[in-house]
């Protein structure tokens, strides 16, 4: 874990914009969890009420996306940022996207399953879909955590733990196949299931990207686009610099 | 950009402000003998906030700086049309104390401009000019004024030593001293930091924006991002005329002329 020592401006007004988007940014995150909490509840246990809450959620979260999005437009401007606050800076404007997205992949989750789904989901399926989920809403969570304390070590593992969520995405997605060609009258609301699976992955995809966007925030690497061996031995040369 | 063009400067120039209103200026012109050196200049600057006056060399705003304290007095070639009101009052009218005014109205220049004496005597010089000789008074008034330009610490052991013993950065931030010690409403900085170190630099900035809540600051710079940092409110100037006027944060993220734009993105200057 690191500092990024956002207190010790001369300027106690920059000192305070810094903090001020990233414990915005921290805000964003806890309601695109509740939303992703949410989603998942709709879509694993057939609570279709809660859908609403997502879906009404997702104005919030677009709204702080502009926010936050024009106090970055605004610290750039004025302030000039150099070095990890400009990283920070940079990583909170492409943080804040990947949130807005992964609410409306939660968002469509929701939607996806919330009316129609009795006796659609068999428990083999069932069983899956809240690992998966649950995987993917541990990456949110310790990605959400990483930003929080600036913890490249737990970015790494949100990064890593992308592969585990595609691989479920994998069997999943066949076990549905092989239900729809069972039994073709259950295609439409198969597919339905399908596209909240694929939001699924989506979303933990999401979470790896703002996972990367932390390394780099930190360690001042872009890591994107590397094979995650790579990416390691890169962090580890890194450590050894510091 | 097209739609930038269509703007006219004029229009730009009294934007509704947010804060009351200091200084309101009206159809200023300013002459250096034949030479205009400022035209129609229509602004109102806000109270209790930092205004910033940018723009290429020779674009008049330190001209225009200098006409609320009537420094331009001192210029014999110089003439003025239109009237500058300062909380209301016609700082151009006969009835005025040019004196009075100037210590309602501080100025701090480029370079650093300590007196030949002590630290604790530059800021009470005013003072004494006032007639203040109580030595608790002055002990009292010189230790708040040093403590609000932010430099007590560094001198409290040392207030007997010549100024001229200080650093650059810490002799400006003494003359901000001497200017704050008589109480004035308005603070004039003509480039005050120009002469000073980045470190020296944001010290001094940080130490305007604490002030603005007591006093109205109008500051000059050519560095377009102390500007961006530290003002409020930033007027751009070019050729003697004001040609945008807005908040930093509007000015500096959106202008709405296209001259402004070029200027602050260093297309042009």
């Amino acid at each position: 874990m690191s500092d990024l020592h956002l207190g010790q401006h001369i300027s106690r007004q920059f000192n305070e914009e810094l903090e001020d988007v990233r414990s915005k940014v921290l805000h964003m995150g806890g309601i695109v969890e509740e939303q992703l909490a949410n989603a998942l509840r709709v879509l694993v246990n057939d609570e279709s009420e809660l859908a609403r809450i997502v879906i009404d959620a997702d104005a919030i979260v677009n709204s702080l996306e502009v926010e936050i999005d024009e106090e970055c437009t605004r610290i750039v401007a004025r302030r000039q940022p150099a070095a990890t606050d400009l990283r920070l800076v940079m990583t909170v404007s492409k943080t804040i996207n990947e949130l807005e997205r992964i609410g409306d992949e939660a968002k469509r989750v929701a939607k996806m399953s919330r009316k129609d789904m009795d006796g659609v989901l068999q428990d083999d399926v069932r069983v899956e879909l809240a690992h998966m989920g649950e995987l993917v809403r541990e990456m949110l969570r310790q990605v959400l955590d990483a930003f929080a304390r600036t913890d490249v070590d737990t970015a790494v593992l949100v990064v890593k733990a992308d592969a585990k969520v595609d691989k479920r995405y994998k069997k999943i997605i066949k076990q549905l196949i092989d239900r729809m060609r069972d039994e073709p009258d259950a295609v439409p609301a198969v597919m339905k299931i399908m596209w909240a699976v694929r939001s699924l992955e989506r979303l933990g995809d999401r979470c790896q990207n703002i996972a990367e966007h932390i390394i780099y925030m930190v360690l001042g690497t872009d890591i994107r686009h590397i094979k995650l061996d790579d990416v390691l031995a890169e962090i580890e040369a890194q450590s050894e610099l510091e | 950009m097209t739609q930038k063009n269509k703007i006219q400067a004029g229009a730009v120039q009294r934007v509704p402000n947010l804060h009351p209103t200091a200084v309101t200026i009206n159809d200023l012109d300013l002459y250096y003998g034949k030479t205009q050196a400022l035209q129609q200049i229509n602004l109102n600057i806000p109270a209790s906030q930092v205004t910033a006056f940018i723009g290429p060399s020779g674009c008049g705003k330190s001209t225009l700086l200098r006409c609320f304290n009537r420094l331009n007095d001192l210029i014999d070639s110089c003439r003025i049309n239109g009237e500058i009101l300062l909380d209301g009052r016609d700082i151009y009218a006969e009835n005025i104390d040019v004196a009075e005014l100037r210590r309602e109205v501080g100025i701090v220049f480029q370079k650093p401009n300590p007196f030949p004496k002590s630290i604790y005597e530059n800021v009470a010089y005013g003072l004494r000019i006032q007639g203040i000789n109580k030595r608790r008074q002055l002990d009292e008034s010189v230790e708040w004024a040093l403590k609000g330009a932010a430099l007590w610490d560094e001198v409290k052991n040392r207030l007997n030593e010549s100024a001229f013993s200080l650093s650059g950065g810490q002799q400006q931030r003494l003359v901000i001293a001497r200017a704050i010690a008589v109480q004035p409403k308005f603070i004039l900085l003509d480039e005050p930091c120009s002469a000073l170190d980045p470190i020296s630099t944001l010290k001094v900035e940080e130490l305007i924006s604490e002030l603005k809540s007591q006093y109205t600051i109008i500051m000059v710079t050519h560095n377009m991002q102390q500007a961006a940092r530290v003002s409020d409110y930033t007027a751009f100037m070019y050729m003697g005329e004001l040609i945008e006027f807005g908040t930093t944060d509007q000015v500096f993220t959106n202008p709405r002329l296209k001259k402004t734009e070029e200027y602050i993105t260093g297309r042009y200057g």
